[in-house]
Formats: structure tokens, C-alpha cells, sequence
């Protein structure tokens, strides 16, 4: 939305292509953000103001379902059998989120209070607040970091970045909504890499009282009265330990989306050792693809937070124009060893 | 009865639903830095008294936190109070006024349980 917003007002003509039947993407399904607490919603309006303020035609329930190269520019089928010409695209197809089944031990879909970190965003949007299945606000809840992230057994080895946060900012948002409800957080390492987010964690020790557990719970197991017994070891004291909580919440990670994997085989787009898009380079050209024109932005490169995302549709936007403008500095791009 | 050479013996697990933690509370009261560790080991690299016999902050805090309230005390009964590991502690635990106050509570506690 925001590559558009800006292309379409440096006067290209720019047509912007949406599979579901509204703009936004998962922002919408967020309740606040990390680490100041805002309503995600806030992004969202300023992303649709851009939208409404400028001259972007927006298809909605529309794929991309074949591409050919015209060398110069791309003729786009749409599903709906309309053509589009494009002199240059840009990828946006953002990320899915780790299918927590994976994890079979713990439980996820077979337990009825372990949830994920985004069913737990949708609690505290909703009218019902924190509840477990049988109606109750929980005592005790359990985070569990690094689901479906930095783990070889299901074939992410890489870190989805925002998790971690995620899990402290949740945490925060479950003590001030239950103030009585006990939180432990199970991590392997709390990677609060941005400005403000170490401020974030200290809050949570010394105002909320969050409970963090260095270890990566082992299994978890169901009690007849629906609570769930967590098996972990306290590394830091080297020693097992268990204890129940009465709902876990699986903090999951980015994955390449099925639009991703989609659109970079019918467009013939390199893809990393990981899935997501290849960058020409990942420090200096982390928007140019491997195909002149065609540009990536957001998710679909690498995991990313909300406030990334937009250096990056700006980056992208910055980098069509060159491209579509033919500037000297288009001789820049060099070819990467 | 024959005696068959097998015992049972103690599980050796953290059981925290039936953890002690009301003493942690307690002296969370008395200094509420204490929930601001994160267990970097600082203090206790720095510790004057850990070089010649076992006292670790780091480890009491975490022993304190599981409900194991003797480990916790005897961990830090040592300790001199010099002070450095208050000078060295990057999240700022006021770590003289925590010791001073978790051997306090927490001497009551063991030696009374002896």
C-alpha cells in the first residue's frame, strides 16, 4: 500500500493487485503494537489514507495467475481473464504465520487452551477478553518463544525477529487486563534488538512482574480440568522443573507465504536457502530480485517488524522510479560475487 | 524385611504449583529490584567472597524465585557486603539492600526449619 501510495503520487500509473477482499494484510488482525502500545489500527488508516489520497487503482480479490515477460515490462493475467501491462512490478505477498500442528508437543490443536500469539491478539480485541475454553479468566498463562523459529526440527533455522517482542509485549497486555494472572515466559534468548523494546522487557519485570524461564519447554500434557503441565528445564539453575498453567500461548514465526512461493515460480524469482526472496545483496540492494523490473518489498525478503517494513516500501517505491526513469545510478547495480 | 540394595530417591525436579514462594514476595516488598534481574552473572564474577567460598547472587535470586529457600540463603550467607556487585550490576538491582534483607527473612526460615 505505501510502495503504491508513493509511486502512484510521483505520477506513475500503479495498479495495486490484492488476493483477499480487503488492503492491509495481517495488521489487521493485530490489536496493539510493540513497543509503544498502539492500536495497529492507527497504521492501517494512515496506509488507506495514502491509498485514498492518491491515484492507485485497487483490485481486490485479484491474483496474478500467469506472467509473461515482454522484455521490456510484463502482461499480467488476472484471474478475473482481465491483461494488465506493467513496465515494472513489486512484490508484497508478505509472510504466513508457522503452522503450530508442527510442534505436536505441544499440543496445538489437540489441547484446548494452548492457542497462538495471534488467536491471543484476537482475545484482546474482542468483547469476551482472556478466557480459556470453559468461559474463565486464567490464573496462570505460559509463553512459549521460538515456536516454529530457530528450530532444525521443522526446518526453520532461521529467527523470525519479532516473537520475542511479541511475547513480552503480550505478557505486558495480560498482566494489565488480569493483573492477578501469573506469566512465565519460556525463552532461549530474548532478542530485544530495537529502540525501546529492552525498555519494554525491564517494564515487565519491574511493574508487572512477568516471570522469565531461560529453557525451551520440552512437552506439555492436558489435566483432566483442562490445564496444561509444562515439562522445562531451568537452564540457569540447571535443574528440571514442572508446573501448570491454565493457557499456553505458542509465540509463532514467519514463514515464506504460499503467495511468495506462488508468484516467485511464475515469475522465475530466486528464493534464499530459507524459503523467503533472495536480495540482490542483503545489506546494499535488499529490494532489487534477481529479474530487472522486478522489485520486492515487506515479508516476502525476511521477517520483519511493522516499522521496517515501511523503509522498505519506501526503499522499493525509491527504486521503481529509478528504474522506470532510467537514472545513471541504475549502472550502479553491481553484480554480486 | 530383605534388603534388596534399592532406594527411592528424592526427585530432583522444580515443582513450582508447590513451590514456598511467599518468602520471595516478602522480600520482594523489602527491595523490588529484585524482579529486575536478568542473570547475567555479573555480581557474581565480581564477587570478593565467591572467589574463596560458594556465594552467588545470580543463583540465589533464581533458588529464592523456585521456592528453594534454604539453596537461596546459602548462597549468600557468606557475603561480606562489600558492595561491588551493586557497583557492577547493569539493570541496577539495589543488591546490598536485597541481600541484606533476603538473609534476613530468609534466616529466620531455615534455622528455624533446623
Amino acid at each position: 500500500m505505501e510502495t503504491a501510495t508513493y509511486l502512484a503520487s510521483l505520477g506513475f500509473k500503479t495498479t495495486l493487485i490484492e488476493k483477499s477482499g480487503q488492503l492491509g494484510g495481517k495488521i489487521r488482525n493485530w490489536y496493539k503494537l510493540f513497543p509503544n502500545f498502539s492500536h495497529s489500527i492507527e497504521v492501517f488508516n494512515h496506509l488507506q489514507r495514502g491509498i485514498d489520497l492518491s491515484d492507485v487503482v485497487v483490485k481486490l480479490n485479484t491474483e496474478v495467475v500467469a506472467v509473461e515477460k515482454m522484455n521490456p515490462g510484463f502482461v499480467l493475467q488476472l484471474n478475473n481473464s482481465e491483461k494488465l501491462n506493467a513496465d515494472s512490478i513489486v512484490i508484497c505477498t508478505g509472510y504466513d504465520l508457522f503452522d503450530a500442528r508442527l510442534k505436536e508437543e505441544y499440543g496445538y490443536g489437540i489441547y484446548d487452551n494452548v492457542i497462538t500469539s495471534a488467536e491471543l491478539e484476537k482475545m484482546f480485541a474482542s468483547d469476551k477478553g482472556i478466557i480459556t475454553k470453559s468461559g474463565q479468566p486464567p490464573k496462570k498463562i505460559g509463553f512459549v518463544h521460538c515456536v516454529g523459529s530457530r528450530d532444525e526440527k521443522v526446518g526453520n533455522t532461521y529467527c523470525s525477529k519479532v516473537c520475542c517482542v511479541t511475547g513480552v509485549k503480550q505478557a505486558i497486555e495480560v498482566k494489565e487486563m488480569i493483573p492477578g494472572c501469573e506469566v512465565f515466559n519460556f525463552y532461549m534468548d530474548l532478542r530485544m534488538f530495537g529502540m525501546h523494546f529492552e525498555a519494554m522487557y525491564k517494564k515487565a519485570q519491574e511493574e508487572h512482574g512477568v516471570n522469565f524461564v531461560r529453557g525451551r519447554l520440552s512437552e506439555c500434557a492436558e489435566t483432566i480440568d483442562g490445564a496444561i503441565n509444562l515439562k522445562v528445564e531451568d537452564t540457569l539453575l540447571g535443574r528440571p522443573m514442572k508446573l501448570s498453567v491454565d493457557m499456553l500461548v505458542l509465540m509463532v514465526g514467519m514463514v515464506p507465504s504460499e503467495g511468495t512461493k506462488k508468484i516467485g515460480s511464475l515469475l522465475g524469482l530466486e528464493f534464499g536457502k530459507n524459503g523467503f526472496f533472495k536480495s540482490r545483496d542483503q545489506h546494499s540492494m535488499a529490494n532489487i530480485s534477481n529479474i530487472p523490473g522486478v522489485f520486492m518489498a515487506g515479508a516476502c525478503i525476511n521477517p520483519i517488524t511493522i516499522s521496517h517494513v515501511f523503509g522498505h516500501a519506501h526503499s522499493a517505491a525509491l527504486m521503481v522510479a529509478s528504474y522506470l526513469n532510467n537514472l545513471p545510478i541504475e549502472n550502479r547495480v553491481t553484480e554480486v560475487v | 524385611m530383605k534388603n534388596f540394595g534399592f532406594t527411592l530417591s528424592k526427585s530432583y525436579e522444580i515443582n513450582l504449583d508447590k513451590a514456598d514462594r511467599a518468602l520471595v514476595e516478602k522480600i520482594r516488598l523489602k527491595e523490588p529490584t529484585l524482579s529486575l534481574c536478568i542473570s547475567c552473572g555479573t555480581c557474581s564474577a565480581t564477587c570478593t567472597a565467591n572467589v574463596h567460598q560458594n556465594t552467588n547472587l545470580r543463583k540465589a535470586i533464581l533458588f529464592v524465585n523456585r521456592g528453594m529457600n534454604t539453596e537461596a540463603y546459602n548462597e549468600l550467607k557468606n557475603c561480606q557486603f562489600c558492595g561491588k556487585c551493586q557497583l557492577v550490576c547493569p539493570r541496577g538491582v539495589n543488591t546490598r539492600n536485597l541481600i541484606f534483607n533476603l538473609v534476613k527473612i530468609l534466616e529466620k526460615e531455615v534455622n528455624h526449619a533446623v
